[in-house]
């Protein structure tokens, strides 16, 4: 056991210095500081709403991680696969579920780092009034497991192929319809046709849906087993993904 | 128990309806050296991603150092060490952090793994490149990393692929060097399509085309069965004009009788015969006759890109 996480630790180590190895890591977390920031000030007016929470902040994460996780999530094994790197990993002794293991959580790792690095927001609201903390720490928490959810749906779709911007492309896709399925507009089309179970069953699915109950400081168990699940599941299909792909 | 380091039974590999290798059976014991010969296409690599678990086999069994390949990979894989064909690393890393990463997903611990690190920067030559990015590095350094990385953990068998493909002459021979510097106490597979290579550093040739094992043997006794013994030929210091040549013909009771000018001063006079072997005594004397100087006289001897051009083009033709 002892071993089998050592493993883990090392590729999730080689994998996070990865990020800082190139400009990589420096230019994503300033368009995510950059972004989260003006979003919260000039879209979500911060200062209009004179209120002391974070919601100006929070609400645009669904928006901002559809397109920044794929952007690091895309290299995970397309760039394995293209470089030819993945036959050194796979002729390794190790299972390729600690492959995707450790380089899923070198990923969300370094997503944690750029949530930490947005604290300055959460000490101004600190600084102008007296928000919830506990709501807004709950909604840190949260917008890391849907990162999380956006990062595994990601690592999982580019084991599929050896093209980084095709990565990109079908995980923004395929994260925008997990993001829709929870959109009012979306729902009540669906409801319009079909039983309540069925809208329900695609509300449930949704990332937004979740997230929203979050923001609002509600945290249930329903909403951490559906992101930690949706992580399982798109990690469990990533190791068959590698296993299938990897010689083509 | 067997002594095979390597023992591969019956190996078959589809791609969709093509078959890439067809029931090859391979072993290899300790100090042996194998060069895999084959044409382009010809299956060598994908029976080395077999042997190093990195395809699985459709058919056939796979033993390293008699563990199963199957039911255990994962203890199997620790006594292999493999270099891919066109040796991929991590470009972004330096050749230090790179090695050291391959040596502790190899299990060595900090003591034995900065041992080895050294060990290699020394004996790789690696030292003027070891904090360089790999991706600054020329063709040959990237090749010496990609040996350097699969000997870190000094494993029992070697699997290369092409490991001198794209180096230059005198790197070729640093790296064949090498090769047989560790070979002694390892079972070492290179693939290669260059034959000097195996008849370089090789003790067992093994040459496979469409997927089938064709020949395997050592050098010399593929050259000794390949060897054309019934062409007989003869080198003289004359100028050999129409009128000789009739009578040389004439005089040679041999099926075939062939003159080849040489140089400007001398000729060939290449004898052979469907039936029997020529004979060179007797050849020697007929020769005598016309008072021709003989300079040389021989059984020509096939190179091993000759046999290797038979055994895939007759397959080829089949």
């Amino acid at each position: 056991m002892n071993d089998y996480l050592n493993k883990t630790y090392i590729i999730l180590d080689r994998e996070l210095k990865g990020y800082f190895r190139t400009p990589l890591a420096s230019i994503f977390l300033l368009v995510f500081l950059a972004l989260s920031s003006g979003m919260t000030f000039f879209l979500g007016r911060f200062f209009e709403r004179d209120q002391a929470d974070l919601t100006a902040f929070f609400s645009w994460h669904p928006w901002l991680f559809l397109v920044l996780m794929p952007a690091i999530g895309m290299r995970l094994w397309a760039e394995e696969r293209r470089s030819g790197t993945i036959e050194l990993l796979i002729t390794l002794p190790v299972t390729n579920t600690q492959l995707v293991v450790g380089k899923f959580l070198a990923s969300w790792i370094f997503t944690l780092i750029a949530l930490i690095l947005t604290m300055p927001i959460w000490i101004t609201v600190n600084y102008l009034g007296e928000p919830d903390n506990h709501v807004i720490l709950i909604s840190y928490f949260g917008s890391w497991l849907m990162a999380g959810a956006f990062l595994a749906l990601t690592s999982c779709l580019s084991a599929l192929t050896k093209n980084q911007v095709i990565a990109f492309i079908i995980s923004s896709i395929s994260g925008f319809v997990l993001i829709m399925a929870g959109f009012n507009l979306v729902l009540s089309a669906v409801r319009s046709w079909s039983p309540n179970w069925i809208t329900e069953t695609i509300s449930s699915m949704s990332f937004l849906s979740h997230f929203s109950r979050i923001q609002m400081g509600v945290f249930d168990l329903s909403t951490l087993v559906f992101f930690i699940s949706m992580i399982i599941l798109c990690l469990w299909i990533n190791v068959q993904l590698v296993q299938v792909k990897k010689a083509d | 128990m067997s002594d095979k380091l390597i023992n591969a039974t019956n190996l078959k590999k589809s791609f969709d309806q093509f078959i890439a290798v067809d029931n090859i059976d391979l072993s290899v014991s300790r100090g042996e050296v194998v060069g895999f010969l084959g044409p382009n296409g010809a299956g060598k690599s994908t029976t080395m991603k077999m042997l190093t678990g990195f395809l699985e086999p459709d058919n056939g069994e796979i033993f390293i150092n008699n563990i199963n390949l199957k039911s255990d990979p994962l203890k199997a894989k620790e006594y292999i060490g493999y270099l891919p064909e066109g040796a991929p690393s991590y470009s972004d890393m330096i050749v230090a952090d790179f090695l050291s990463f391959i040596g502790k997903m190899r299990g060595l611990n900090n003591n034995s793994l900065s041992n080895r690190l050294e060990e290699m920067a020394n004996q790789i030559n690696l030292k003027e490149m070891w904090n360089r990015p790999i991706e600054t590095l020329s063709k040959g350094f990237k090749r010496r990393v990609g040996i350097a990385q699969a000997l870190i953990h000094d494993p029992d068998i070697l699997i290369l692929d092409e490991p001198t493909d794209g180096l230059d002459p005198n790197q070729k021979h640093e790296m064949r060097n090498l090769i047989k510097r560790i070979s002694t106490n390892k079972a070492i597979v290179i693939s290669t399509h260059i034959l000097e290579e195996v008849e370089a550093v090789c003790s067992r040739a093994v040459i496979i085309s469409n997927g089938k094992l064709l020949a395997n043997d050592t050098p010399k006794n593929l050259e000794n069965k390949f060897l054309n013994k019934n062409t007989l030929s003869i080198k003289v210091s004359n100028k050999i004009n129409n009128v000789i040549s009739k009578e040389i013909k004439s005089l040679l009771k041999y099926d075939d009788v062939k003159i080849q000018k040489t140089d400007m001063s001398t000729h060939t006079i290449l004898v052979s015969d469907n039936k029997k072997v020529p004979n060179l005594n007797t050849v020697l004397k007929q020769i005598n006759k016309l008072k021709l100087d003989v300079i040389e006289a021989n059984f020509q001897k096939v190179s091993l890109e000759e046999i290797f051009r038979k055994i895939t083009s007759d397959n080829n033709s089949k």
